[in-house]
């Protein structure tokens, strides 16, 4: 996947969390994808649950729940939904 | 983008750093359907969630703790009953996972057998009220078996009669050497004289606050908490039904489904039967001044606390609280 694959796909990722959290004061395009969204952002696992829910349906991966503790950023996430795509594929 | 470091300070940040990846997925369990006292007002006994038999054989609680920890709880919450009535019930807890016993402190935990485990012992008031509600003074028993005991707290649940009266018993755990955390009684049974007025609340609002105050080494709790049970609001939301954390995985059929407990159940002694939240089913939401929901309700509430530092600061000494309470930090 080239960069600029991945920057959308980080760029799609942030504005589903913004959508899906109703997070403020923020957009896709001023998202800090490197942000840590359990610390920085207040993001639990409920709150996890609602995105990757999202996220499988738009990918069409799946994730291990046991995967959730390392889903700390945007990056982090579009790596591991890049990663389930390959597995699949 | 408001972050939480763009809210605090280094040391609030600190503070913070220690309780943010705490994932704490506790449930509740039953661990026997009888006790060796019979309050008035015990929500146990007067919504006959009693009458639901319990599992005898310690294999099959063996069994059914570690499915519990298959699904992922990392905490257990173990009531009643009385627990300390079924110790190797306890054991079986206590030996696979994290583990709180609520007890009346009649019978003491052998700290050889349960070295460090938490215990939290029932008050209801002073001698007087203690002997009008339960039957007898229990702190006369209680605190000769856990004084000096590190790994113990009073669970001071706090009535109306004693209002203003709250340090008395305060300095008597302080003297043993032992901590206090306050919860306020529901009066499921209407015990008469028992019920809430708004201005006892809005005092012992303050009283509570001031025994914070006047004795930190032994008071475990926060001001924010004590504002939200007494006001029964939190960030201008009413707490009720539709806000609860501590219902139930099995009976939350809410919509929309409000931020909660995740994995939390409560079970029976039974092992099979689940009951409907952290207290009883026939509690009215609307008038429930549980503790311990009130606590979870701030915690699962954690970005609503973003809005201004002062929400968050008030956040986070919840947070220390609970954490404190499970001994996850030292007090
Ligand atoms: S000690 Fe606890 S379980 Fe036993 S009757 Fe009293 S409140 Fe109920
Ligand atoms: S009685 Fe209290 S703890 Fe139980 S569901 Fe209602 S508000 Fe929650």
């Amino acid at each position: 996947m080239s960069q600029t694959q991945n920057g959308s796909m980080e760029r799609r990722i942030a504005e589903i969390l913004i959508q899906e959290l109703k997070l403020e004061n923020v957009t896709p395009d001023t998202f800090d994808v490197t942000t840590d969204l359990v610390k920085e952002l207040g993001i639990d696992s409920m709150d996890l649950t609602t995105v990757v829910l999202v996220l499988q349906g738009e990918y069409k991966v799946k994730f291990d729940e046991d995967s959730y503790p390392s889903l700390t950023t945007v990056r982090a996430i579009a790596a591991q939904v890049k990663q389930l795509q390959g597995a699949a594929g | 983008m408001i972050t939480v470091r763009s809210l605090l300070d280094d040391a609030w940040y600190q503070r913070y750093e220690k309780i943010c990846n705490l994932n704490i997925r506790s449930s509740i369990y039953d661990v026997t359907n009888a006790c060796n006292l019979r309050c008035q007002g015990c929500f146990f006994f007067s919504s006959d969630e009693h009458l639901t038999g319990e599992a005898k054989d310690v294999h099959d609680w063996e069994a059914f703790i570690d499915a519990e920890m298959q699904r992922g709880v990392n905490l257990a919450i173990l009531i009643g009953g009385e627990p300390t009535l079924h110790m190797d019930r306890v054991e079986a807890f206590f030996k696979r996972l994290p583990t709180f016993c609520a007890s009346n402190g009649l019978v003491k935990v052998p700290r050889d057998r349960f070295p460090k485990m938490m215990v939290g012992i029932s008050l209801w008031g002073d001698a007087e009220t203690e002997k009008a509600l339960r039957g007898r003074d229990t702190f006369a028993i209680s605190s000769k078996n856990y004084a000096g005991d590190a790994y113990t707290y009073y669970l001071y649940t706090i009535t109306s009669q004693q209002v203003g009266r709250v340090e008395t018993m305060v300095r008597r755990i302080r003297d043993i050497g032992v901590k206090v955390h306050f919860q306020l009684l529901s009066n499921d049974e209407g015990a008469e004289g028992f019920a809430w007025k708004p201005e006892q609340l809005a005092e012992l609002r303050s009283e509570m606050d001031e025994l914070l105050d006047r004795y930190p080494e032994t008071v475990i709790s926060s001001r924010y908490y004590h504002q939200v049970l007494t006001t029964g609001t939190m960030l201008g939301r009413p707490f009720g039904w539709q806000e609860c954390p501590s219902v139930s995985e099995t009976h939350d059929t809410r919509v929309p489904q409000p931020r909660r407990l995740i994995r939390f159940i409560r079970w029976s002694a039974n092992l099979k039967t689940t009951h409907r939240c952290c207290t009883s089913a026939t509690r009215d939401c609307s008038t429930c001044k549980d503790g311990a929901a009130h606590m979870s309700w701030i915690m699962v509430n954690k970005r609503a606390h973003m809005r201004t530092t002062q929400d968050l600061e008030n956040w986070i000494e919840v947070y220390e609280m609970f954490a404190k309470l499970y001994r996850f930090i030292p007090w």
